[in-house]
């Protein structure tokens, strides 16, 4: 079997608690997608729910915000990240509830 | 791409990179390339890590299934980029276009087995909805899929729903067919790493 999970969880400790140019606090608020200000919580939302939406706009408006495209391109990544870890995650706890009744 | 640090704010020695890609390819280098080789240290090497053995781990699941998933969870989220690029690498995995193409145009019909096509509706779900449920999983077990198997197949979710996010967020140029399949070819022989 594949195993992810060593790998997954250094992939998720690196993004957020690694050094980076966008603070910790922004970091974890994209990969929550929780607790941002607008524009940026547009932008991660988006990133998070249907990321096809996203637009140039949405990234001239994160510039704006006084975001330099390091820091852009740090809470994008979170974002996606964090997004999938929420559906794998809950994806593995029904399927722990699955394999418990059978 | 929306930022030009991904496009051209590479080190020197990873442009020379490009460079020698683009002369041995012929091929554009793909938006993919220049994301994971942008501040590697950050997301490209730990990613690559976790697609590496989603992708190219051991598995009961074949490469060819495994690229199907990825391209079923890009087409899933609407994204282009990614479906065309695992739709190219599914078609060289299994050296069979058709199947590929049914399967993404109607995954009910498609000539797949059944443990497959169980899995692939959990997969699709999964992306479409962010969850599935306990009964989801149980059909999936009941259409013979193993836990290990499910395990796998969510592995390779956890890999293209973050990749086919990142590819639409930061607005990857779509090159044409000849490009993806050169990009295929590679991932086929060399995997992820």
């Amino acid at each position: 079997m594949a195993d992810i999970r060593q790998a997954r969880k250094a992939l998720v400790v690196r993004v957020l608690e690694g050094d980076g140019r966008a603070s910790h606090t922004q970091r974890r608020a994209a990969f929550d997608n929780a607790g941002l200000a607008e524009p940026v919580s547009t932008l991660i939302q988006k990133v998070a729910m249907h990321a096809y939406k996203v637009t140039d706009e949405d990234f001239a408006a994160a510039r704006t915000s006084g975001l330099s495209e390091d820091q852009i391109f740090e809470i994008v990544v979170c974002a996606a990240i964090g997004q999938a870890t929420r559906q794998y995650e809950q994806a593995l706890a029904s399927l722990e509830a699955a394999t418990r009744r059978n | 791409m929306r930022l030009a640090i991904l496009d051209s704010g590479h080190g020197l020695g990873t442009k020379a990179l490009f460079a020698l890609i683009h002369a041995v390819s012929r091929q554009p280098v793909l938006d993919v390339i220049k994301l994971v080789k942008y501040r590697a240290d950050f997301y490209g090497r730990p990613m690559q890590g976790v697609t590496q053995e989603a992708m190219r781990g051991p598995s009961a699941w074949s490469v060819g299934d495994r690229e199907l998933m990825a391209a079923l969870v890009a087409k899933t989220n609407a994204c282009e980029w990614c479906t065309k690029a695992h739709t190219a690498t599914a078609e060289g995995a299994y050296r069979n276009e058709a199947k590929v193409s049914a399967v993404l145009f109607d995954l009910e019909t498609a000539p797949i087995d059944e443990p497959l096509r169980a899995m692939l509706r959990a997969v699709r779900k999964l992306t479409r909805e962010h969850g599935v449920s306990t009964d989801d999983m149980r059909a999936v077990l009941e259409a013979g899929v193993s836990r290990e198997q499910i395990e796998d197949a969510l592995a390779v979710c956890f890999a293209f729903n973050t990749v086919a996010r990142l590819a639409d967020a930061f607005g990857f140029y779509a090159p044409g067919r000849k490009a993806f399949q050169a990009g295929a070819k590679y991932l086929l022989a060399r995997g992820y790493r």
